[in-house]
């Protein structure tokens, strides 16, 4: 059950001129007028150094943190306008999150966990079991799907994680240094298919990473640095 | 290594600061264990102190002391005592509880000889207040010396009038002088003995013989011995047996009183269990990760034992401190018996004592210890690799599912119930009460895994979430049930059993209560009497269809006992049951029977009185033989009564005089209107106590009431310490979940959701927990029912069901619940999703 690829093309995330500073004591300013389109389909990676703010930009996005200025409209909507339940409304069903740690839920089975964006958007079971079935098949895990979370590998955990992003083919993921916990060789494997599903359903996706390897498997790479965020000129293979 | 072990006690004391909630509560439940624990041990010492004290200072230094019934014996006895030779001193006693109706309160008289007392009881010889008629005033005869409390209570000074009442009449007596050498706690009065027989009409009658022996004399064989040649009734026996028989007053209420507290020690200590294992389960990694560094086995162990005790120690002494004040106000504002009312007149004070308070403390810290013990050893031996992955307790908890333990332990329970009483007291119940308790929780595992992997599925997202949980995590739901059914299995029992009670006093009430009207000669005290005359006049008043009196008065049937209540009223042979509550068939008597005899339940229980068998009573110094009839319920006296026609008492005694009066009415006359005749027309009449059946119930329903107000106390104590373990056992998860709602966040779920799903797993935890608390309480309720109060009160009592009010607990509990589950939940999702998902699991 792939779901039509969506139109390539349409704007799905723009950011204008965003900011955001810490204040706790002093102010501490991590992001300094940030623009960015994203288009639907477009995957792109964004990299820069430890602590520069590549996370606090994943969360502006996410609605889970605010901006302090600036304008991020995505779908067609202003997170400024948004409340926390709209807010919340629009995560559940427009976006997918793949995080470092895994984070798939201990007491859930990895088909429960798969499931969950579907319950939480009102699909029925009947379908939900369908569509799980086939996103277990499509990620390589199928027949785990009784499993329980303990019982599975790093790079299992993460393919349970990139299934649950996608399974209720939002138009954006997001995947924070999703192979961060894994090594090169499962990394790979769970990046070729991140790029896969995020094609699969036509969604567009933003890949922070601090892999040159990584960055590459997306469609372009944005350098976030203290003076905002550019295009990054292809690392030279001896620069890796 | 050391350095290794400071790393470790650096990481625990992280943690501690990161998360001091779980661990404060578990403190505090400790201390309120701990404290609920000692409080009610030192009240009981300092009354039990105080009570010793009394009974020492009217014996004095005899060696022997000779008891009859409550009227005494004649005193012929005493010369034949007194010329024994191995008696050296031999002092004669007459006592009494007199009403004092100017200060509505009895005063116990006591008339000695004083020539013969200054050797045996010097405490008890009054000081003239003046010197120049001071033997005058020791031999006077209407002079008395009241102990410094009466003197106290009564609002009197030596020179005073004091008025007592006798059988009907008022009687004036001088207050020569006081009783310095009583202290404190003594409420009574000292006259010589001649004026005590004349004044209180004790003419030619003994209540006691205190007796000195020869130096030398073993004085217990020597009491054997005299028992032989005594008068029936009238016993010989050393000190030590009469304060066994007082101890023994209030005993079976004390070691009720000792279980409550430990029932509060339990569930403090089960608290304790619960969120010690919780915080160990929820750095189940953090542990794991030591082990990685290199803490071996034993070292983790003693690691987490040493928090365990830690936690302990600071509880206990925090315990202890709480109980010593809690003592000290109950005394203050209860007295001694806890409103119980075993100790009249004794006014105990709190002393700190440093040997309960070590075992108070003892109990407290090994409580903390054996809770961190189970999941500190489970930690050690987890395979480190394994728990260094999140869900991985989940398994650890799953070993634990099996019922087959826990139901071997109720098994067990259930088969003590089945054994007798040791020396009087339940001693297996109170062990079938704890193994049931124990057995039931650690069927917890099994039931929440039984029960919650049952759970329907949901399409709705809350409840698919809540199930789920609860499904996916049983060994944890099983924790917080376990709290929520030990609390409320033994709220619900209490309140079965009091109800029940409470239930059976007023049936009873209401089937010893025929009559419209009841008179008592005097409010208190044995000294007020109604005379052939007076009961002539009270028969014979217009309005008054029909009158029956009844004798109430105490026989000793064994030293060691407390007396036995010896009731002399009309009762038709035929059918016994018209004036005595019978429980089973009674006796149809046959010409030819000796007479007959109902008794109460404890008759049975503790002198083996039963229906059909021939007994003896001693009845004016003679042995008589009489048949027991039947068995009835006396609610008013837990160490036996025996019922007997007033014709064959008036017959075999010879004593006219009775003590109490019930009314019925002819119709039109009302009780009020018969009581103000009846005050006119016999003299003395205002002395005597009108009530109505409706104020006596009232009033014993009163003193019910107040003798469980501290059981609703702890019962209460076992509430707070349940809902305290509910919020400990949902905080400590709640902390753990923080990344579970982080994630929950990002995924699209909204805080109220999030709200809403912790509130039902709460909820149905509760729910599950007071569903299996009523079963376990009913359990538990019938044991105290039909073993626990039978053995240590002789009295039964048919269960009665308060469902209103069980219902309204168990839903206030769910509520209780759901409330706390969301509060500790507003805690973890405080943290901030985005913060929550940064950590690893
Ligand atoms: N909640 C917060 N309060 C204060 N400062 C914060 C907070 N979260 C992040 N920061 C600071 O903001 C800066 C950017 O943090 P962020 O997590 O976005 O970095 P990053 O680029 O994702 O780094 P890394 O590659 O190490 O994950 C850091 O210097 C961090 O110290
Ligand atoms: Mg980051």
């Amino acid at each position: 059950m792939e779901a039509p690829p969506r139109e390539a093309g349409q704007p799905v995330l723009s950011l204008t001129a965003i900011s955001k500073a810490y204040r706790n004591g002093r102010a501490r300013v991590v992001l300094r007028d940030i623009s960015l389109t994203l288009t639907s389909g477009e995957y792109v990676a964004v990299m820069g150094e430890s602590g520069v703010g590549k996370s606090t930009l994943l969360n502006l996005i996410a609605g889970l943190d605010r901006a302090d200025g600036g304008r991020i409209v995505f779908a067609g909507q202003d997170l400024a306008e948004l409340d926390d339940d709209a807010m919340t409304a629009l995560r559940r069903s427009a976006m997918g999150f793949v995080f470092q740690a895994f984070h798939v839920l201990p007491h859930l089975s990895v088909e429960q966990n798969v499931a969950l964006p579907l319950l939480l958007n009102g699909v029925g079971r009947a379908e939900s079991a369908a569509r799980v079935a086939a996103m277990l098949a499509a990620v390589g895990l199928a027949g785990f799907g009784a499993s329980r979370p303990s019982e599975l590998s790093g790079g299992e955990l993460q393919r349970v994680a990139i299934a649950r992003a996608l399974i209720h083919h939002p138009p954006l993921v997001l995947a924070d240094e999703p192979t961060g916990n894994l090594d090169p060789e499962t990394a790979a494997q769970v990046l070729r298919l991140l790029r896969d599903r995020i094609k699969a359903v036509g969604a567009a996706g933003i890949l922070v990473t601090h892999s040159a390897l990584a960055a590459a498997t997306a469609d372009r790479t944005l350098l976030l640095t203290s003076k905002g965020l550019a295009p990054h000129a292809p690392a030279s293979p001896i620069g890796v | 290594m050391s350095g290794l072990r400071r790393a470790a006690a650096e990481l625990l004391l992280g943690e501690l600061r990161a998360h001091p909630w779980p661990a404060l509560v578990g403190v505090l439940a400790i201390a309120i264990g701990v404290a609920m624990g000692y409080a009610v041990q030192l009240i009981n010492q300092a009354a039990l102190a105080e009570f010793s004290r009394t009974v020492n200072s009217l014996m004095g230094n005899a060696d022997i002391e000779i008891r009859g019934p409550r009227t005494g014996f004649a005193e012929s006895l005493y010369p034949r005592i007194a010329r024994l030779s191995d008696v050296v001193v031999a002092s004669p006693v007459v006592e009494a509880e007199a009403w004092v109706p100017q200060h509505k309160q009895a005063l116990k008289l006591v008339g000695i000889d004083v020539f013969q007392a200054a050797q045996v009881t010097p405490g008890l010889i009054g000081r003239p207040s003046s010197p120049r008629l001071a033997n005058l005033d020791l031999l006077g005869t209407d002079t008395v010396f009241l102990s410094p409390t009466a003197l106290a209570s009564l609002d009197l000074k030596p020179g005073d009038a004091l008025t007592v009442q006798v059988g009907l009449r008022p009687v004036t007596l001088r207050i020569a002088g006081a009783l310095p050498a009583l202290g404190e706690g003594l409420h009574l009065g000292v006259m010589d003995i001649g004026a005590a027989q004349w004044r209180l009409d004790r003419l030619g009658h003994l209540q006691r013989i205190d007796v000195r022996l020869r130096p030398g004399v073993d004085a217990a064989a020597f009491a054997e011995t005299l028992n032989a040649q005594l008068p029936a009734g009238v016993i010989a026996s050393t000190p030590q047996d009469t304060r066994q028989g007082t101890a023994s007053l209030s005993r079976a209420y004390r070691v009720n009183l000792n279980v409550l507290a430990l029932v509060a020690l339990f569930t403090g200590a089960f608290l304790v269990f619960s969120s010690q294992a919780l915080s160990v389960l929820r750095r189940r990694s953090q542990l794991a990760l030591l082990r990685a560094l290199g803490v071996t086995r034993s070292g983790l162990l003693r690691l987490v034992l040493t928090e365990g005790a830690l936690f302990g120690a600071l509880g206990a002494l925090l315990g202890l401190a709480l109980g010593y004040v809690l003592a000290a106000l109950v005394l203050r504002y209860a007295g001694g018996d806890l409103g119980g009312g075993y100790f009249d007149g004794v006014r105990p004070t709190v002393h700190f004592d440093a040997e309960s308070a070590l075992l108070f403390f003892a109990l407290g810290l090994s409580a903390a210890v054996l809770g961190s013990a189970a999941p500190a050893g489970e930690a050690a031996r987890a395979q480190p690799a394994r728990a260094l992955k999140a869900g991985d307790e989940e398994a650890a908890l799953a070993k634990l599912r099996p019922p087959w333990s826990g139901l071997v332990v109720v098994a067990i329970g259930m088969a003590l119930t089945q054994a007798g009483p040791v020396s009087g007291l339940p001693v297996f119940g109170y062990l079938a009460i704890a193994l049931l308790l124990v057995g039931a929780i650690m069927l917890m595992p099994w039931l929440a895994h039984s029960v919650f992997s049952r759970l329907p599925a949901s399409q709705r997202a809350v409840f698919h979430l809540a199930y789920a949980r609860l499904a996916g995590a049983p060994g944890r739901a099983a924790i917080g049930l376990a709290g929520i059914l030990a609390s409320f299995s033994l709220m619900a029992a209490m309140v079965i059993m009091v109800a029940s009670f409470r239930q059976s006093v007023d049936d009873w009430l209401q089937a010893i209560l025929p009559a419209q009207l009841y008179l008592r000669a005097s409010p208190g005290g044995d000294a007020g009497y109604f005379s052939e005359a007076a009961q002539r006049i009270i028969a014979s008043t217009p309005g008054v269809a029909r009158a029956e009196f009844s004798r109430v008065s105490q026989v000793l049937l064994d030293a060691r006992r407390p007396p036995v209540t010896l009731i002399a009223r009309q009762i038709d042979a035929r059918q016994p049951g018209r004036r005595l509550p019978l429980v089973g068939a009674a006796l149809t008597l046959v010409p030819g029977d000796p007479p007959a005899v109902w008794v109460s339940e404890a008759m049975v229980d503790l002198y083996g009185f039963r229906t059909g068998r021939l007994i003896a009573l001693p009845l004016a110094g003679r042995s008589v033989t009489f048949v027991v009839a039947g068995v009835w319920r006396d609610y008013a006296r837990q160490y036996g009564t025996v019922a007997l026609s007033r014709d064959d008492y008036r017959a075999l005694t010879g004593d006219t005089h009775v003590s109490d009066a019930a009314l019925w009415l002819a119709p039109g006359a009302g009780p009020a209107q018969i009581a103000e005749r009846l005050r006119h027309r016999l003299a003395g009449g205002d002395n005597v106590q009108y009530v109505q059946p409706g104020e006596i119930h009232v009033a014993s329903m009163k003193i019910f009431d107040r003798s469980f107000a501290i059981t609703y106390l702890l019962e209460t104590v076992a509430v707070l310490v349940g809902v305290f373990g509910i919020g400990a056992s949902f905080s400590a998860q709640a902390l753990a979940r923080s990344r579970e709602f982080g994630v929950l966040r990002h995924l699209g779920v909204t805080r109220r959701q999030i709200g809403a799903m912790l509130a039902l797993e709460g909820a149905l935890l509760a729910l599950l927990g007071v569903t299996a608390g009523l079963g376990l309480g009913w359990c538990i309720a019938l044991i105290l029912i039909q073993v626990v109060n039978p053995q240590s009160f002789h009295w039964t009592m048919s269960v009665h069901m308060p469902w209103l009010l069980l219902v309204q607990l168990a839903a206030a509990l769910v509520v209780a619940a759901a409330l706390t589950a969301l509060a500790s939940g507003r805690r973890a999702m405080s943290a901030g999703a985005v913060h929550a998902v940064r950590e690893d699991w």
